[in-house]
């Protein structure tokens, strides 16, 4: 112990200079500022990419339905209402189901089935996109061809409004059938979120509730729904990013076709689908290409706006 | 209810009228049954619908499994190719593109945790970083074209590399602070009380800590990329010969499916439902191991 | 904390501290703390503290809640350093150190002063490594050194027992009483001249606690400790003298038999007796 005293004496003095703080603090700090490069080039290049179209077409661009490869004249008219078209369709559709399965998960399923079928519904937002197109196109559009859409055109014919929304021939491809196999991708992407909001209520609201003789409808419309509307919606606008963005599923089912019709059975595209069909015939320096870039550019500036309100109305309640 | 009574002379309004409530009981009851109804049908839904995905995955795709699928290359319509450059195009790029991207989210997020905490660049930073986590793929594709097939003059497998890295590193970015977060002061406290430096604190403990959140967001990372097909479209572009060169276009599973999916051919369509069968329940295989993971952690 | 009426008035503290010397006058001081002032932000949480730690002996830290005797704790190894906004002044000397000088090598001066924690903090590694791990933070020791390193602080923290056949396993699998010696062991394997006891027994059952008392008994032969606790039997067992504090004042410091029989001072009195606190 003596020996062990004396080493301790000295040991005041091992104040030797140490480089590895500085160094890993340094490096963690420029990985940070990468990312932040990163994102700054990504938007960069897509704008630099696109100037030649927006310096050719002007502002015109962005309204102009015309998209003719062989009199060169772009417009990314089609295509900005074809994305927002399928997205907004497909909200419409998944919020009610995603809220549905969420509150089942919560409130609803036995102990036993919460787990497989939570695992069933993560799983389900995991598979590739790029499947759910395929599915669309070999199994969903025949049905939709055959059963679906005939059925809704003899439905609504004669209806006002109705009848020019379902109208046309049903080749089972669309606006309306892109916008389902949407729907399939992203409920189970925002059933996920909006049930780990929800299991964010803390238990004494909900049980004070019960206390009183809330349903557990009455419950989950009066405490849990107020209590995370925020994160729910910023939820849903996360879904809603990833539908206007989708391509892989999309691309599969919407036709491709550069016109605007009233129908939704009617084909068209999106951004994301014209931009990965178009791509391969769009030689390097031409004003196609450009063109492209210059609608990924939109679509990015689209996108970032979703993912902005989103994220300010999740993170709060979610992460710190 | 006898200490009701004795006290309602005290309560102001109208006496409880039990017919009333029961009435409205009732009422409440029926909508919370039909909202209840809709709900289980919303979920069984959903449950059919990935059945329906696994099924027909499964039906039209072990059709198709056969050894020449995993040994032939790509070939010509009607001469009996398989995937093999596909799936090991797809294995390299993979690995590749994790290989880069978890290094640099794993020290951007180590940024965010130990260093950044709310400062004004750590919270662009995290914006940046949950911006890029749900940015369009496709968009990625766009920017490494721009920058790393068109300058190079072609299609390479490294550029493929590079587009899928871009996709790995905000994944790993938000499952490292998460798991750094969640890491007891204490514990940094008590490596801290016996002398060691901030970074060996955070490589030998904290990264050690938060070992399983980390490793489970690096596979969600595989999972996510090794399907992710419109980042490639623009970059590697795939390849119908065999290939494991990264200065050339390169093939991959997604892609392969992509451009067999929409031929004529249908032994192509049957090598695209092989490939989708093979993709699937890969990706499905590495989630369901990174929840067990990240289960057996807690 | 029901206390509503004023700390005791600055001349009953400064007399007090005057006692806390005539006591510690045992042993020569490892640990000097004279005049320390200690902030978090705005708020002042130690005020003019003197104490001297009597070389191998035991120092008991008492009092209520938020009095600031686990601040003083983490003054003595700068662990106040992890946090922004937290700063010390006046003089904590420990040979010729004034130990909350910025210049001071915070790293050297931890390995110096060690720190158990309230709850065990096993590192998320083997239990070998565990030890291992501070060990080769200060030192470079051939693996069989080594070895004899963990053997000795192992027995020492009266643990080789128990885990000699599983040094490889994952120091997760032990007991909380056991965690908290394998945290002792790994602080004295740093062979530190001070260790620090932040309520060391609070998150475990009695007969753990029991076999911590023991081994602070024992191993006070060769360290200078101080141990903060909210148990008073707990500080009349272990400590050779007791501190007591209350409102960011040390209000008394005296022998252990005198402070819980004799008390110089009346809040002390009441303290002790269990009136508030």
């Amino acid at each position: 112990m003596q020996q062990a005293a004396a080493l301790n004496a000295s040991s005041g003095s091992r104040s030797k200079f140490r480089p590895g703080d500085p160094i890993f603090a340094a490096l963690s700090r420029a990985s940070g500022i990468f990312v932040l490069l990163l994102l700054g080039s990504l938007i960069l290049s897509l704008f630099v990419g696109g100037i030649p179209a927006f310096r050719h077409f002007g502002l015109g661009f962005l309204f102009s339905t015309t998209w003719d490869p062989v009199k060169e004249i772009f417009g990314a008219g089609v295509s900005i209402y074809g994305t927002v078209m399928t997205a907004v369709l497909s909200m419409i559709l998944a919020v009610p189901l995603a809220f549905g399965i969420a509150f089942y998960l919560t409130e609803l399923a036995p102990a036993w089935l919460k787990r497989p079928v939570g695992i069933a519904v993560e799983l389900l937002a995991a598979v590739p996109s790029i499947i759910y197109g395929m599915w669309g196109f070999f199994v969903i559009v025949p049905l939709m061809s055959q059963y679906v859409e005939p059925t809704l055109i003899d439905l609504f014919d004669g209806v006002p409004v109705l009848e020019d929304l379902f109208a046309g021939p049903p080749f089972g491809t669309g606006i309306f059938t892109a916008a389902l196999i949407l729907t399939v991708m992203v409920v189970p992407f925002i059933a996920a979120t909006m049930r780990d909001v929800f299991e964010t209520v803390p238990p004494v609201f909900k049980e004070s509730a019960y206390g009183l003789g809330c349903t557990t409808w009455e419950v989950m419309r009066s405490i849990v729904a107020p209590y995370t509307r925020t994160s729910v919606i910023g939820g849903i606008m996360l879904g809603f990013g990833r539908a206007l963005g989708e391509t892989m599923a999309v691309t599969f089912v919407i036709g491709n076709s550069a016109h605007i019709s009233a129908s939704l059975f009617s084909s068209g595209n999106t951004i994301a689908s014209i931009v990965a069909l178009e791509f391969p015939e769009s030689p390097a320096g031409s004003l196609k290409l450009s063109s492209l870039l210059a609608l990924g550019f939109i679509l990015f500036v689209i996108s970032f706006i979703v993912l902005a309100i989103s994220r300010t109305l999740l993170r709060p309640k979610l992460k710190v | 209810m006898s200490a009701t009574t004795s006290s309602a002379s005290s309560i102001p309004g109208p006496a409880k009228d039990l017919r009333v409530s029961r009435a409205l009981g009732k009422r409440r009851h029926r909508i919370n049954f039909v909202v209840k109804t809709l709900c289980v049908l919303a979920t069984m839904l959903g449950m059919v619908l990935l059945g329906s995905i696994l099924l027909t995955l499964i039906w039209r795709g072990a059709a198709g499994l056969s050894l020449t699928v995993f040994t032939n290359v790509t070939k010509p319509p009607g001469s009996g190719g398989g995937l093999l450059n596909a799936i090991v195009g797809t294995l390299i790029q993979t690995v590749i593109g994790t290989a880069i991207g978890t290094p640099i989210g794993l020290l951007v997020g180590t940024y965010l945790a130990e260093y950044g905490h709310s400062s004004p660049l750590a919270n662009a930073v995290r914006f940046v970083s949950d911006v890029l986590l749900s940015a369009p793929s496709i968009l990625i594709g766009l920017f490494v074209y721009q920058f790393a097939v068109e300058p190079f003059g072609g299609f390479s497998g490294a550029a493929g590399c590079i587009a899928l890295a871009i996709i790995v590193i905000p994944i790993v970015v938000r499952t490292t602070e998460d798991m750094l977060r969640l890491i007891t002061p204490s514990l940094r406290e008590a490596a801290i009380g016996l002398g060691a430096p901030k970074w060996k604190v955070i490589v030998l403990i904290c990264y050690r800590a938060a070992m399983d959140g980390i490793v489970t967001g690096v596979l969600l990372a595989i999972a996510r990329i090794a399907g992710e097909t419109a980042p490639l479209l623009f970059t590697s572009l795939g390849n119908l010969n065999w290939s494991v060169s990264l200065g050339q276009p390169m093939a991959s599973l997604p892609v392969a499916i992509y451009q067999y999916a929409g031929s004529a051919f249908d032994d192509w369509v049957q090598l695209a439902w092989v490939g989708a069968l093979l993709i699937t329940f890969g990706v499905l295989a590495i989630n369901i191991a990174a929840r067990l993971l990240l289960r057996r952690g807690k | 904390m029901s206390m509503t009426t004023a700390p005791s008035e600055s001349q009953n503290t400064s007399f007090g501290n005057v006692q806390a010397r005539a006591a510690s006058a045992m042993n020569p001081a490892r640990i000097s703390i004279d005049n320390l002032d200690f902030y978090y932000g705005e708020h002042k949480a130690l005020k003019g503290i003197g104490l001297d730690l009597p070389d191998r002996q035991v120092t008991g830290m008492i009092g209520p809640s938020g009095c600031g005797k686990s601040t003083l704790l983490r003054v003595l190894n700068r662990m106040y350093d992890l946090y922004p906004g937290q700063r010390a002044t006046g003089q904590v000397m420990m040979d010729e150190m004034n130990i909350i000088d910025p210049k001071v090598d915070v790293n050297a001066l931890r390995a110096r002063v060690g720190m158990v924690f309230q709850k065990p903090t096993p590192f998320p590694m083997t239990i070998y490594e565990n030890i291992a791990f501070g060990v080769k933070l200060h030192e470079r020791l051939s693996r069989s050194a080594m070895d004899e390193r963990v053997e000795w602080s192992l027995t020492r923290a009266a643990l080789w027992g128990e885990v000699k056949d599983r040094l490889n396993t994952s120091a997760m699998g032990l007991s909380g009483g056991q965690q908290q010696r394998l945290c002792i062991a790994r602080t004295i394997a740093v062979r530190p001249e001070v260790i620090l006891l932040d309520e060391p027994t609070s998150a475990l059952d009695p007969i753990s606690t029991l076999k911590i008392e023991e081994l602070i008994d024992e191993l006070k032969h060769d360290f200078t400790i101080a141990i903060v606790t909210h148990n008073m039997q707990q500080a009349a067992r272990c400590a050779d003298q007791v501190a007591f504090f209350y409102l960011g004042e040390m209000v008394e410091c005296a022998p252990a038999a005198q402070i819980f029989t004799a008390p110089k001072q009346k809040r002390t009195q009441e303290y002790v007796t269990g009136r508030f606190g």
